[in-house]
């Protein structure tokens, strides 16, 4: 319970965002999302839970996905870091952005830029050949079916539960067939004589 | 009912004015009439590129110079009073900069609609968590440490009430109703069900933490937060604070989710306008995920008992619903458990009981459907036991018991179609190979079952108003206070005012969350977008008559496509006919078709579960929503709200359970890593239909609330499959596998 | 989140010596303990960030297969031989967590992961564990998610790893330095440590002792592998139960039997009596309720988890016809 007695030292961390190099001076404590959010205005990157339990947070490093909440920013020094505004900007959106704007993968927006860059980094991670723990054989490669989709995006919670639309739009961005046009049927009883 | 005699243009000065009082059923369908053709289109959202690229800014992301991080204290006793806080301690910390307590500071969120503050109980605590002190610092990683390790000497009272099972009840007036002899209903009966059903408290969660940015500009507050109801929480926060609500402006442009939870000003709002104003500096403070869960609205723990009383046929004699829900002492709002159950079905005799425990846990309030989203689950299960126990079809026995007007009020009912919804549902869903016998389907590990429930969520219109802007170069503007939290307003607003301008939808501009703009009904209720869109139509009404006089010709005749005007023998772009910008206040009311008639949306859930036979885990197949809502103003939109809806359903029926320890009321599980909320796996496709209708009583636009209709039943279509799996009837809500488990078949 | 200093080490027999020194916590993926940090559950003075030490590596090796403890759960659970050598560790680790935690949580880390119980992690409440001698308020409460077997009346928390318990069925070795720069194996069965009347400590670990790998013995030939997580919800959840198995039937008869599980016990759970009962036996219901006896024998629920004590009989009994069946 004791206060800290000393005065608490800055770290220098250099960071290669999208492309650019940011120096950040901060305290060791600054998480990597909280150091894209309040020390480099990119807030784009969202903080749902800060405990690794939601994925808003999500970034590549090094191209590969990553909780940023349970990130130190000092511990990725000298690291290349895409976020989500790496990924495209409106008017020149990335085919993962485009498509969950197609499909509605999404309601109130805030887990999205997780989603979307989560969902980046999957396509890559299968197109390795990573299994997930619904691969039947391990022993071979894994075709990305909605279910294989499924499991690996569960990391990334959406309360709106736009979960439909968000596998559909990556099955789009991965080049296969959604499940279901966009939109829903609106059935016309009287037109159509029923009842 | 026959509607011939009514004249649909009673309130025809609406078009001159842009004002209506909704009085009488509109059977003039404007809407169906125009041109444009985007009205109830899958059109995407165009808020949909700045929030898939992280551009949409939510409120902890306003920046502002000089910036201080405040993070709340939650009280560690649950009932008792602070003593006193060792501020000195604190502020030696590196980078604190105040700390905020005393007589201000909300207990708990104001209730949706409140319009006034919340309890202020100037140190006196009453539940774990309860928000006690604000610790600011100059940055986030300061305040969080100096928040944990702040000390406060408390004293603590031995008499809090924790579990309500054991806790006093209080009986609260106007809610108990005994109409007919409920009593000789079941003693007549030729089959009845008496069942007692439980849920859990549950949560919101929503995804974004609430936020409040504060800044003063002299006596100016302008607070950027995540809210739902700008109209209500404007006022709440200047009553909170004790100042003229004209210095409060609150901005709320995009809200990351709030399924109740951010309907009433809520404390760190209040604390980070204290703060700010104390230190002369800008404060964020943005909740931690814990003190999401522990200081905003829980749903309260329901214990229902159900009893069905009907004749061979199945038609119901008898009804009654018995409720025990608890909230904090002093707090108004009580969980309308059998909100559906008084209209839905018939049976003379009826019964509704309620009662409510004061438990020192956290708030109870709206959560998504506040009383279906829980009743229902009782009811439609209650439904499901009744027809396996006379062995007539779940979708019949529903259809049987249909009545004509309300059961209890003897009104009429505005456009339901629920048998529609059910017959529908059926035939797409494939019901006619349902296998009635349980747990007479089996693949590998897995019983198969499958199950049906009705849904129902009344429908209300709010009062609201809107600016609308038609400028000559052919574009418009959209401007009202109300709120996009994911529902689509940006989206549907846009869509009514393009298609009663006949403009493309990117010409139409909606601007939205400030407080200042034409007071919306805010959202909530699943009232916004029919609310806030008759505004938004009335408004284009009243243009379309001066555009109409513009051309020189009547406003019925008048067409408006593509900017361009038609009419009479005139035809014009909207350049060459307006001098200037038409701009005008839509203004929608409710009145006597809200008290005549029962306005609700109506559907039918099904689903196929799969129930593993080693494990007794549950996983939904598929599963199917048929709504009937009024008009559909956006059918991906709305899609997308069944889809949420249903989702929860999935959650409410097998996963989420929050929480309380009974010996001290806190909460144990307030994080989402053990708070189940539905992940990505544990949703299947679903199947959305929509089935075609115009609620003329309801509002001029036809169209009624969807945001909750989808959750209610939905988890009961859930529990009744896996019924018909497996023959477990599991009535304590959520069905995870220890409660299914015993009772495997071998 | 306390303040501390951080370092980074450049050479495992720094990391060893700095982290020996009182106060002192070795970070590598950081997703436990970071979360852990920011509630103050651990509150440590130095972070010795071992990340940029060349632990990264899997190899096949005389004995066996080598994992360095910085591998990512990520890149073990993908890698060509674990899938097909050992499918029950692949299988493991891809039941646990998120693709984005496992592509940060390192072998080591995991085998050191924190007990989930809410108890443990609320500062507020009393945990021997968390704090020593202050109290279970587990034992009386909320213990759904909590231990049957192995437990004290200290405390009874559950290891919540996937990972260790398919490692425990398949008899890994984990390598350990000491900050003296000496290196020892310690088998895993003996790596963590029953509570009993000190739950605060979780395994054989010395101040300043660094995992720098684990190594799985040569695959066990036609062996029928599986893990199987019973949970409370399809994806991102701890186990209520786990059951690992590595087994081989040869004439009819279980041969090579190892059996571990998670979510009963305060460590990776294997019991050589169950697989004594199994050995050189014809499968059959019968045997397959006995080992579950076997298993269950000591077993104690606390109310809420009373529940574990049928369904780890009927995931046994599953996994072992499934076994008999291959």
């Amino acid at each position: 319970m004791a206060n800290s007695p000393r005065p608490i030292a800055m770290i220098e961390t250099t960071l290669t965002i999208n492309g650019t190099r940011h120096e950040v001076n901060a305290d060791p404590r600054t998480t990597l999302l909280d150091a894209l959010r309040h020390h480099l205005g990119l807030h784009g990157t969202k903080k749902g839970c800060d405990h690794g339990q939601c994925g808003a947070c999500t970034v590549m490093v090094d191209g590969e996905r990553i909780n940023s909440c349970l990130a130190l920013a000092c511990m990725h020094d000298g690291d290349e870091i895409t976020t989500v505004e790496g990924l495209g900007q409106p008017g020149n959106l990335s085919p993962m952005q485009d498509a969950f704007v197609r499909h509605d993968g999404y309601q109130c927006g805030y887990c999205t830029p997780g989603q979307v860059v989560s969902a980046t980094a999957m396509l890559g991670e299968a197109k390795r050949g990573w299994p997930s723990f619904v691969s039947d054989d391990l022993d071979t490669d894994v075709a990305l079916t909605t279910q294989e989709i499924s499991e690996r995006m569960s990391g990334n919670l959406c309360r709106c539960s736009a979960y439909p639309g968000i596998v559909n739009a990556i099955l789009d961005a991965d080049g296969q067939q959604p499940e279901g046009e966009a939109g829903a049927e609106i059935v016309n009883l009287v037109l159509e004589g029923a009842q | 009912m026959d509607l011939s005699n009514l004249n649909p243009f009673s309130s025809s000065d609406h078009r001159e004015t842009g004002h209506l009082k909704m009085d009488k059923p509109d059977t003039s369908r404007r809407l169906d009439e125009m041109q444009q053709g985007v009205i109830s289109k899958s059109l995407n959202r165009p808020d949909g590129p700045l929030k898939v690229s992280g551009t949409a800014r939510y409120a902890a992301e306003a920046e502002a110079d000089d910036m201080a991080t405040g993070v709340l204290v939650g009280a560690i006793i649950p009932k008792g009073r602070v003593v006193s806080i060792d501020e000195d301690a604190a502020m030696k910390m590196p980078g604190v900069l105040g700390v905020f307590h005393g007589k201000k500071l909300l207990r708990n969120p104001a209730q949706g609609t409140a319009n006034q503050a919340p309890i202020q109980p100037d140190g006196e605590v009453s539940y774990m968590g309860q928000p006690v002190a604000l610790v600011v610092a100059e940055s986030f990683e300061q305040a969080r440490d100096a928040a944990i390790t702040l000390a406060i000497t408390y004293e603590e009272d031995d008499d809090g009430v924790f579990d309500p099972k054991i806790a006093e009840k209080e009986k609260p007036d106007g809610k108990q109703i005994d109409q007919g002899d409920f009593d000789a209903a079941m003693r007549d009966a030729a089959a009845t069900v008496d069942s007692r059903y439980t849920t859990p408290v549950q949560s919101s969660a929503p995804m974004e933490p609430h936020a409040s940015v504060a800044q003063w500009n002299g006596d100016q507050l302008t607070l950027h937060g995540s809210y739902q109801m700008l109209n209500y929480n404007k006022n709440e926060l200047a009553d909170s604070l004790g100042i003229d609500v004209k210095n409060v402006r609150i901005l709320a442009p995009y809200v990351g989710g709030g399924f109740g939870s951010k309907l009433g000003i809520a404390p760190e709002a209040v604390a980070a306008a204290l703060a700010a104003k104390a230190l002369e500096r800008p404060v964020r403070v943005a909740m931690s995920r814990r003190t999401v869960f522990e200081t905003t609205m829980r749903r309260s723990e329901t214990s229902q008992r159900v009893q069905l009383a009907a004749d061979k046929t199945g038609k119901l004699l008898g009804l009654a619903h018995h409720a025990s829900v608890s909230n904090l002492p002093d707090e108004g709002f009580t969980e309308p458990v059998a909100a559906a159950t008084h209209f839905l079905y018939g049976g003379g005799s009826r019964r509704f009981t309620y009662e409510v425990a004061r438990l020192n846990r956290s708030c109870a309030g709206s959560v998504r459907a506040p009383g279906e989203a829980v009743g229902m689950l009782a009811l439609e299960s209650a439904m499901d036991e009744l027809a396996h126990e006379l062995d007539i079809d779940p979708i019949e026995l529903r259809v049987r018991n249909m009545p004509e007007k309300h059961p209890e009020s003897d009104i009429p009912y505005s456009a339901r179609n629920f048998e529609d919804c059910l017959r529908q549902g059926a035939k797409r869903f494939g019901w006619a190979d349902r296998r009635p016998v349980p747990a007479s389907r089996r693949e590998g590990d897995w019983w198969i079952g499958v199950g049906v429930a009705g849904a129902a969520r009344s429908n209300i219109l709010g009062e609201s108003k809107a600016l609308v802007t038609l400028n000559a170069d052919g574009t418009a503007l959209v401007e009202t206070d109300m709120t996009d939290i994911g529902t689509g307003t940006y989206t549907i607003l846009a869509q009514i005012a393009a298609e009663m301008l006949g403009l493309p939808l990117e010409k139409v501009t909606v601007s939205l969350g400030d407080s200042e703009l034409p007071e919306g009904p805010g959202s909530g209720g699943s009232w916004g977008a029919q609310s806030s869109g008759s505004s938004v139509y009335l408004a284009c009404e009243a243009i379309r008559t001066k555009v109409a006089k513009a051309l020189g010709c009547a406003a019925e005749d008048l067409t408006l496509k593509d900017g361009i005007a038609t009419g009479g023998n005139n035809r014009k772009p909207l350049a060459d006919l307006l001098d200037g910008p038409i701009a005008q206040e839509g203004h929608i009311e409710p009145g006597a078709t809200m008290e005549n008639f029962d306005q609700a949306g109506y559907g039918a859930h099904f689903a196929e579960v799969a129930v593993n036979a080693i494990t007794g885990e549950t996983r939904v197949r598929r599963m199917l929503g048929v709504f009937a809502a009024g008009r559909i103003l956006n059918a991906q939109t709305a899609r997308s709200q069944c889809h949420g809806g249903m989702i929860w359903g999935i959650g409410g029926a097998l996963h989420e359970e929050l929480h309380h320890d009974t010996r001290d009321g806190h909460m144990v599980n307030g994080d989402l890593a053990e708070y189940h909320v539905p992940v990505n796996l544990d949703v299947p496709q679903l199947d959305v239909l929509f089935i075609h209708q115009r609620d003329d009583h309801a509002n001029p636009i036809q169209a009624k609330g969807i945001g909750e209709l989808g959750i209610s039943g939905a988890g009961a279509a859930i529990t009744n499959a896996i019924f018909n799996a497996t023959g477990v009837r599991v009535r304590d809500y959520p069905a995870t596998l220890d409660k299914i488990l015993p009772y495997l078949p071998d | 989140m306390k303040p501390f200093t951080y370092e980074r080490a450049t050479a495992v027999a720094d990391a060893g010596r700095s982290a020996a020194i009182p106060g002192a916590a070795i970070i590598a993926g950081g997703t436990n303990l970071l979360d852990l940090m920011k509630l103050q559950v651990e509150t440590p003075d130095t972070l010795v960030d071992v990340t940029r030490l060349d632990m990264h590596a899997m190899e096949a090796v005389d004995d066996g297969f080598r994992i360095g403890a910085l591998v990512t759960n990520s890149n073990l659970a993908a890698d060509r031989t674990v899938r097909r050598d050992y499918e029950v560790l692949s299988r493991a680790l891809l039941s646990g967590a998120t693709g984005q935690l496992r592509n940060k949580a390192t072998t080591g880390g995991n085998l050191l992961q924190r007990t989930r119980c809410n108890y443990f992690q609320d500062t507020n409440a009393r945990c021997n564990k968390r704090e020593p001698g202050s109290g279970c308020d587990a034992i009386e409460g909320l213990n759904r998610i909590l231990a049957v077997l192995g437990t004290s009346d200290h405390c009874i928390a559950t290891h919540p790893s996937d990972m260790a318990v398919a490692m425990q069925a398949l008899d890994a070795t984990v390598e350990v330095m000491a900050a003296d720069g000496s290196s020892r194996n310690v088998a895993l069965q003996d790596f963590h440590v029953l509570p009993g009347d000190t739950p605060h400590i979780e395994t054989v670990l010395e101040a300043g002792d660094l995992i720098t790998a684990v190594t799985l013995p040569k695959p066990v030939d036609g062996s029928f592998q599986t893990y199987r997580k019973a949970r409370d919800r399809a994806s991102y959840a701890f186990a209520l139960i786990s059951v690992a198995a590595v087994i081989t039937i040869k004439d009819g008869r279980f041969d090579h039997v190892a059996l571990a599980f998670g979510g009963l016990g305060p460590k990776p759970w294997r019991d050589p009596a169950i697989e004594d009962v199994l050995r050189g036996e014809e499968p059959s219901t019968a045997l397959f309720g006995k080992a579950a006896d076997v298993l269950l024998a000591d077993a104690r629920g606390y109310g809420h988890n009373d529940f574990k004590l049928p369904l780890a009989c009927r995931m046994i009994a599953s996994v072992l016809r499934d076994a008999s069946e291959s």
